[in-house]
């Protein structure tokens, strides 16, 4: 059985993070059998990461972030083809140049894409950008290297606030618009965002919150040339930057049976992907952004994280399943950790910091921007975030890992003066945000995939 | 040759800064930014930056090369 | 035998030539094994990672009433910690100067060649006092600003402070530490001299540095630069010296590995690393507990001593694949060697660069060479571990 598992047909969809760190783990596994990867980007696998950090800062040029192979999966590339469709009875992978693939067991790894500005013409506009692509980080970089008058960033999540502190760093004037009361609220809830509010205005950032960007304007010639606000105010810029989340990469699969939805497709701890009944498939595996999947430590809720060290962990227990039989199986339950730098401080996060009632700050302050924070929900740790206070995350995450009590065992010879009282977390209702969260709870189990699934007509 | 940096392990020891400072900067006091292209007369130096990491965050490769196979 | 006197017998002078098997069964015993005196001592990998990473694990030995006086920030809680170390790394690392290290390689190579000039064919040399002990304390005297032509002075004065320092549970140590508080307080004046000369008048080296801060609140005070000072070449000429003869020892025991090594250059900074895993210089770390705290079923109670064999853990089969083969190539080699967390070595890149130099200029010249006496004789400290002497026949 295992020898049968080893041998075989593999293909493998979406050809970045996940995809090659998937290809490379099967052969680790000692697969042997054929291994093809569609992507419908022309490149190799690249790193995005760098995209809102290094990149726009100026330091390395779009094009440099090919990922590292850990060593030579010996696969064949399909690289600038796109996969249309998924026919599952046939087991067949559809290609957009009219061919297919067959496969014995199929990967998805299609991840996420920028959620564009909702109006098409306006999104056209000369000067418009969303972040997600090695092109799309080229274009931008390029704008800010040239000087424009101000950027403009919709979006106060991760992305835009890296964007924003870029565009400071490189001396730029820059407004950024946010639809709830702070940056990062969404992520980190409502303490951290008032540090993160802080240290945008610190650094010269336009922040105005509790506001939406209601109309781009163009020059007459096509190009950006300024916004109209909610509140009646305008802001005048060369450049706006679209960060208003993501989008996962599931319309292909619009026909394919299985339970994909806005939210990403439902799979198992196991990585196996669910179809539109809450049926396990047993040759369709997920991983990476475009996934949810069940976390026992968060009520068994499904987890959408859009978080680059879960695509590298999911790719490999996706990996390990795809040629192991049942009981050899390995569940994903890595904990959802994820980093952030901007205004040159260093976020990190562990657990998941929406899933919590209480917060408080164990250790530093929020005074000397170096703390770490502990959530907690209904009396036990699920998540911490530490700002300039990396060292100490293993020892919340070990927290997190043993359902630890909320809030956490005192002791610590840097704690908070306030390390003993717990304020709410406020966490607010995703609808409210401007920018998609990068970490969601959707629901239990995929009981939600009749109303999710609509395939188009 | 390529470099890639798990941040999500990485804890900011910053030795790789310190063994190859044309590659690796930190950006604040715990940040860590780095040049992914490794320019061949650095390659020793981040070589020696991942043995290094106390945590084993860096790794070093060579890029898919796009003509497949 | 009990395992309650496995401190006493890790400490005993008789098993410092090999003291892993007594680490074996330290974690055979464990995680956490209670000692006669009511310390404790931990020596497993995972568990000695998990303290190192706890907040409320101080190293402050003025919880205990040891000592009033501000220690150095070896032994500082945050926050008072990550003000002075951040304060010492500025003129040594990044982010303030992340060149400075890596910009010493010419010199510190430079250094190993004057070295092993006399070494030729058929001579018997002393790797300790011919080679590995005078490179780094060369290094550190130029990189702190001290006069190297001093050496004897401050050697008695760091003798008598890691003498001071080391854990022997069974002996009284009143004698060891006033010894060591006397000498702490003239390497400190020394030291202080040494840089209110520099103020002023600025030199490219660290005393200079901390002198000459321009900024009050960047300043380290009279106390803090005499600590700092003393901890960094205390700190820079203990520890180095015994990672590289640790090194020509393993590869005279193992001249498989020196082949390998001759062969495939490229290994060597993966050797260095397994070197602090297999044969660290600092085996143990002290740490109090600011709480009662749980390790693995075992309550620690507060204040109470816990000693964590760093050295044991690095030989620990639950986290590393045969850990008592030394292997250049090993993967994933996440050692204790430098300790972990916020202590972790302040001046591990340097260290590395000395070992890499010297180990890498040494090993074409010992492809004939042997061990004159096997084990070598050991200094009588059990926490910084090392041989006193390492006669070998070139
Ligand atoms: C600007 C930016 C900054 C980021 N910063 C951080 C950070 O600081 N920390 C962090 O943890 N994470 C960060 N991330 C997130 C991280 O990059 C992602 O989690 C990671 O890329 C996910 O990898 P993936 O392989 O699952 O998906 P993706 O990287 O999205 O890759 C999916 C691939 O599949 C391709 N594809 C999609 N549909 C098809 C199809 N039908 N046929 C063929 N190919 C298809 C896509 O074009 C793409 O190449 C950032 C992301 C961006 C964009
Ligand atoms: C091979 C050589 C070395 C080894 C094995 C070594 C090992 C260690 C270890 C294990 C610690 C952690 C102590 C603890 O957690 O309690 C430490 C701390 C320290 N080391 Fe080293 N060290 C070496 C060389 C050096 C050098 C060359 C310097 C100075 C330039 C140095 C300066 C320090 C300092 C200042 C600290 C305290 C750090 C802190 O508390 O934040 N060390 N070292
Ligand atoms: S050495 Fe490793 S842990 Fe330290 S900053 Fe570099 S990558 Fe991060």
């Amino acid at each position: 059985m295992a020898g049968d598992l080893r041998d075989g047909r593999i293909v493998i969809i979406g050809a970045s993070l996940a995809g090659l760190r998937a290809a490379e783990a099967l052969r680790e596994e000692g697969f042997t059998g054929s291994l093809t990867v569609v992507g419908d980007e022309p490149h190799p696998p690249y790193d995005r990461p760098p995209l809102s950090k290094q990149v726009l800062l100026g330091l390395v040029a779009a094009d440099s972030t090919g990922l590292p192979m850990r060593r030579d999966p010996d696969a064949e590339w399909r690289l600038g083809v796109r996969a249309t469709g998924l026919d599952p009875l046939g087991k067949r992978v559809l290609l957009a140049d009219g061919e297919s693939v067959p496969y014995d067991r199929v990967l998805i790894t299609t991840g996420t894409r920028a959620r564009p500005w909702p109006k098409a013409e306006e999104a056209a506009l000369d000067g418009v950008f969303t972040l997600r692509t090695r092109e799309d980080a080229g274009g931008l970089a390029e704008r800010l290297a040239a000087g424009p008058r101000r950027v403009l960033v919709i979006g106060g999540g991760f992305t835009g606030s890296e964007i924003a502190s870029a565009c400071r760093e490189r001396g730029l004037d820059v407004t950024v618009a946010e639809r709830g009361p702070a940056p990062l609220v969404g992520a980190l809830g409502g303490t951290l965002s008032k540090l993160a509010a802080v240290m945008q205005r610190n650094h010269g950032v336009d922040l105005r919150t509790g506001v939406t960007v209601t109309t781009l304007r163009g020059d007459g010639s096509g190009r950006f040339s300024g916004a109209e606000l909610s509140d009646g105010s305008r802001v005048e810029a060369d450049v706006c930057v679209v960060a208003l989340g993501a989008v996962r990469n599931v319309e292909w699969l619009a026909d394919s049976g299985l339970a994909a939805g806005p939210r990403g497709i439902a799979c198992d701890a196991g990585c196996r992907a669910f179809n539109m009944y809450g049926i396990v498939t047993d040759d369709i595996f997920v991983a990476g952004d475009v996934s949810r999947f069940p976390h026992p430590l968060f009520g068994y809720q499904m987890l959408s994280l859009e978080h680059w060290g879960n695509a590298v962990e999911q790719a490999e227990v996706a990996a390990h399943n795809m040629v192991n039989p049942g009981p050899l199986r390995r569940p994903h339950l890595a904990l959802p950790t994820f980093w952030s730098t901007q205004f040159g401080l260093n976020i990190k996060s562990v657990g998941v910091p929406t899933f919590s009632d209480h917060v408080v700050i164990a250790q530093g302050s929020l005074e000397a921007r170096r703390l770490a924070m502990v959530y907690g929900y209904q009396g036990r740790v699920t998540a911490a975030v530490t700002v300039d206070m990396a060292k100490s995350l293993d020892y919340y995450r070990h927290l997190i890992e043993t359902a630890a009590p909320f809030p956490p065992p005192p002791g610590a010879a840097d704690r908070a003066i306030a390390a003993d009282i717990p304020v709410p977390s406020d966490v607010p209702d995703p609808k409210g945000l401007s920018h998609g969260p990068t970490v969601a709870l959707t629901g239990y189990l995929p009981d939600r995939r009749l109303t999710v699934v609509q395939p188009r007509g | 040759m390529r470099t890639v940096v798990d941040l999500t392990h990485c804890q900011g020891y910053a030795q790789c800064v310190f063994l190859a400072p044309k590659v690796f900067q930190l950006h604040g006091e715990e940040g860590l930014l780095y040049a992914p292209a490794v320019p061949d007369d650095q390659a020793e130096r981040v070589r020696q930056a991942a043995a290094a990491c106390p945590v084993q965050a860096i790794l070093l490769g060579e890029e898919v090369s796009v003509d497949g196979r | 035998m009990d395992s309650d006197t496995l401190l006493a017998r890790i400490t005993d002078y008789v098993n410092r030539p090999n003291p892993y098997p007594l680490y074996a069964e330290l974690r055979e015993a464990g995680p956490v094994v209670r000692q006669a005196d009511g310390s404790y001592l931990v020596g497993t990998y995972h568990e000695i990672a998990a303290l190192l990473h706890d907040p409320r694990m101080s190293v402050d030995p003025r919880i205990r009433g040891e000592t009033t006086h501000k220690p150095p920030f070896l032994r500082l809680d945050d926050p008072e910690h990550h003000r002075l170390r951040t304060l010492a790394m500025r003129p040594f690392g990044p982010p303030h100067s992340p060149g400075r290290v890596d910009a010493m390689r010419g010199e510190i190579d430079q250094l190993t060649e004057e070295l092993m000039e006399p070494f030729q064919a058929g001579r018997q040399i002393d790797i300790v006092d011919d080679f590995a002990y005078p490179l780094p304390v060369t290094v550190i005297c130029r990189l702190l600003g001290v006069p190297r032509e001093d050496e004897p002075l401050f050697r008695e004065w760091s003798d008598a402070i890691v003498a001071s320092a080391d854990v022997r549970p069974e002996e009284d140590s009143t004698e060891r530490d006033e010894a060591g508080d006397q000498a702490r307080s003239e390497m400190g004046r020394y030291l202080v001299d040494l840089a209110e000369k520099r103020r002023g008048k600025p030199s490219d080296d660290l005393l200079s540095a901390f002198a000459n801060e321009p900024d009050p609140d960047r300043r380290l005070t009279q106390e803090e630069l005499a600590e700092t000072a003393v901890l960094l070449l205390i700190a820079g000429h203990e520890t180095t010296v015994n990672l590289i003869t640790n090194g020509v020892l393993t590869l005279l025991r193992q001249p498989e590995h020196l082949d390998q090594l001759r062969r495939e250059p490229d290994l060597l900074p993966r050797a260095v690393e397994e070197l602090l895993r297999y044969e660290p210089p600092v085996h143990m770390r002290e740490r109090i507990p600011l709480a009662d705290i749980d390790v693995a079923g075992t309550t620690i109670p507060e204040g109470t001593s816990v000693v964590l064999a760093l050295a044991s853990g690095n030989r620990d089969p639950k986290r590393f694949h045969e850990p008592d083969r030394f292997d250049p190539t090993r993967p994933d080699n996440q050692h204790l060697g430098f300790g972990s967390g916020i202590h972790l070595c302040y001046g591990a890149p340097l260290a590395r660069i000395e070992a890499q130099a010297a180990l890498g200029a040494l090993i074409p010249h010992l492809g004939t060479a042997r061990l004159v006496q096997d084990p070598p004789p050991y200094r009588q400290n059990a926490m910084l571990r090392g041989p006193r002497h390492l006669p070998i026949q070139l």
